[in-house]
């Protein structure tokens, strides 16, 4: 009897084994925290994150970098927090035609051939324009459909559970199980395969971006659900969170290797992460490092079952 | 280990409801936390110095259980966020907080309130209605220093404005403020306006820009971190130097002290102290002590003059700011002057 593991079970397993550890630890450290309440409080931030998450892995998907992502999402926030409760519809319209430009974005990256880099560290000075124009001071309200769902009292498991586990499926069903998921990751494994095979290249990467920007815009949606009013600068930190969470959840660079679920899982452990530090009164001068370190033993680990795999 | 632990917590729960409470609600078994988004600036280490100078005494006396400072590692809303939430699972009952954003950590704000913890906001404040803000009134600082130049220039003369960073809340209201001051003595007049950015190399750099374009200054209106700058351009145009008035930093201390030595000259100085981070420790005590207390609170400002000034360069850190300590009796005393 051998039981086998695929890759990508390992791929999978490593994350939900941290995140497992992690929160055992953080029950063991703070016994308050396991509660409906206590796992709420815990991981509600990180469903924002999640979402930003899942966008930057479906643009590491066709193998490029989204440095925009915290700065967009932020912009996103602004837009939600200052259109939405009076003018739903003039919210929604600004909030398609940014979708519409990170396609736009993704057209561009493609026909000119351009590192993703610079073009999306460029447009993060544009989003972070726009949103300092559009709300030039802290401000701004989360409707009240956005506060309810975001505050929703969800039976027996907390709502930050049930939308993480939600975020995880639909994502995992549009990337692994549509036709346009398997193409997404095609370009990212092998562009000129995927070419030959008679599809257009162009037109997956553009619609890699507009879902990119789509689940963006989702992340700023529900920030502003949770904090009430935005900022201009609220979600700057989610580019970095996001790009750690895709690699934390078993994705990788390059190749179109990514893992839905797990991104949303690495997610989830970045911020246990940042609980879990603070529950241990880790001073904040070594906060990030102690974070930093959080990172390489589970990426360590991952090296050494890839190894082991091969 | 976590068994007992969840032991000791379900009885300290049924102590806490069985035990008649006393009349006076008793502070010694409540604790505080400090939520502090920043620390990389001499104000900011001066602010978290104070706190421990303050708050670990009080401690020892039993005046509360804890007081524990927590510094987010990046300056960002989100982080902060996270952290009250963290605190409001650590069983806080008070959160003292100098807030990233003033609307960011609403949703987590008020997390805590309905968690039946009190958050005492003070410098950085949040809009949240059911926290207490303690508050800077710029503007009274602005308007002060023109009061204070009208008694020392009853006859008026011309005055040069130093700003600080263009397009920061904090410089519209303190230029308001000296704004409003000069309607109220129309003696004088601001003859120019120049942004030192708070920053003393900044502001000499702009005053030598503008010098030979004014009259004759009377005295320079400033924001702080601004004056000892002035004072060197100055200088070098050789000019009379006029009253400046200064913002609290050590180099303008120390160039006041070398100035009143060598020719009696004589101004005032005034600023924010970083100590403000104890007056809200021992607010949020008073408010868990069961005192009523207005939502919005003013901090009184730290005001040197001629007389005082030796006492607070001596206390005064190299590169430093002056600051103060709040006591237990000086927030009773903001809390009643509120009222």
């Amino acid at each position: 009897m051998k039981i086998k593991i695929s890759a990508d079970h390992i791929r999978l397993l490593i994350p939900l084994v941290s995140l497992a550890v992690l929160l055992v630890a953080v029950f063991w450290l703070q016994p308050r925290a396991m509660s409906y309440l206590g796992l709420n409080l815990l991981f509600n931030l990180a469903v924002p994150i999640a979402l930003a998450t899942i966008a930057q892995m479906l643009v590491i998907a066709v193998n490029d970098l989204d440095l925009s992502i915290g700065t967009f999402v932020s912009f996103a926030a602004c837009v939600t927090a200052v259109y939405m409760p009076s003018t739903p519809l003039l919210g929604i319209f600004i909030l398609a035609v940014a979708i519409a430009a990170y396609a736009f974005m993704g057209m561009i990256i493609h026909l000119r051939d351009l590192p993703s880099i610079v073009v999306t560290l460029g447009m993060s000075f544009v989003w972070g324009g726009l949103a300092v124009l559009i709300l030039p001071s802290p401000g701004g309200q989360a409707p009240v459909w956005l506060r309810s769902m975001m505050t929703a009292q969800t039976p027996i498991i907390p709502f930050a559970i049930v939308a993480s586990l939600v975020i995880g499926i639909v994502a995992h069903l549009i990337v692994m199980k549509s036709t346009l998921g398997v193409a997404i990751r095609g370009v990212g494994g092998n562009a000129r395969s995927v070419s030959r095979a008679g599809w257009s290249v162009l037109r997956i990467k553009v619609a890699a971006y507009a879902l990119s920007g789509f689940f963006s815009v989702l992340a700023g949606m529900a920030l502003v659900g949770l904090t009430t009013s935005a900022d201009a600068n609220i979600a700057l930190r989610y580019t970095l969170l996001s790009i750690a969470g895709v690699i934390l959840g078993g994705g990788e660079f390059v190749g179109g290797r990514v893992s839905p679920i797990g991104a949303v899982v690495g997610a989830l452990t970045l911020t246990l992460a940042g609980s879990f530090l603070s529950f241990l009164r880790i001073s904040p001068d070594w906060q990030i490092g102690a974070q930093g370190a959080v990172l390489i033993v589970v990426l360590g680990l991952r090296l050494i079952f890839s190894r082991r795999e091969a | 280990m976590t068994f007992k632990t969840i032991l000791l917590a379900t009885a300290a729960v049924l102590s806490a409801a069985v035990l008649p409470h006393a009349a006076n609600a008793d502070t010694s078994g409540k604790k505080i936390a400090l939520s502090n988004n920043y620390a990389g600036n001499s104000w900011r280490q001066a602010m978290l110095t104070s706190w421990d100078k303050v708050t670990k005494p009080a401690v020892a006396a039993k005046k509360v259980a804890a007081a524990d400072a927590f510094t987010t590692a990046e300056n960002q809303a989100t982080e902060q966020a996270a952290q009250i939430q963290n605190m409001i699972l650590q069983g806080y009952d008070a959160i003292v907080l100098n807030a990233a954003s003033p609307t960011a950590l609403n949703g987590a704000v008020k997390a805590a309130c309905d968690a039946g913890i009190i958050v005492v906001s003070f410098d950085g404040i949040v809009n949240e209605p059911c926290a207490w803000r303690i508050a800077v009134n710029f503007k009274e600082m602005g308007r002060s220093q023109v009061e204070y130049l009208s008694k020392r220039l009853p006859q008026g003369g011309n005055l040069l404005e130093i700003r600080g960073l263009a397009g920061v809340f904090v410089d519209d209201e303190i230029s308001a403020g000296i704004h409003e001051g000069v309607k109220q003595f129309p003696q004088f007049k601001i003859v120019g306006s120049v942004h030192g950015d708070w920053a003393q190399d900044v502001a000499q750099r702009a005053v030598a820009g503008v010098l030979p374009s004014l009259p004759d200054v009377a005295a320079v209106v400033t924001q702080g971190g601004d004056g000892y700058g002035a004072a060197q351009a100055f200088e070098a145009a050789k000019r009379k130097t006029p009253i400046i008035v200064m913002g609290n930093r050590e180099d303008e201390l120390q160039w006041w002290k070398k100035q009143k030595d060598a020719n009696a000259y004589e101004t005032m100085s005034v600023s924010i102290a970083p100590g403000v981070s104890t007056l809200a420790f021992w607010v949020a005590q008073q408010i868990l002590d069961g005192k009523q207390v207005k939502k919005d609170l003013t901090v009184p400002f730290l005001r040197i003059d001629q007389a005082n000034l030796e006492d607070n360069l001596k206390s005064t850190q190299k590169g430093g700011v002056a600051n103060v300590e709040y006591s237990q009796a000086d927030a009773e005393k903001v809390i009643a002057d509120a009222k």
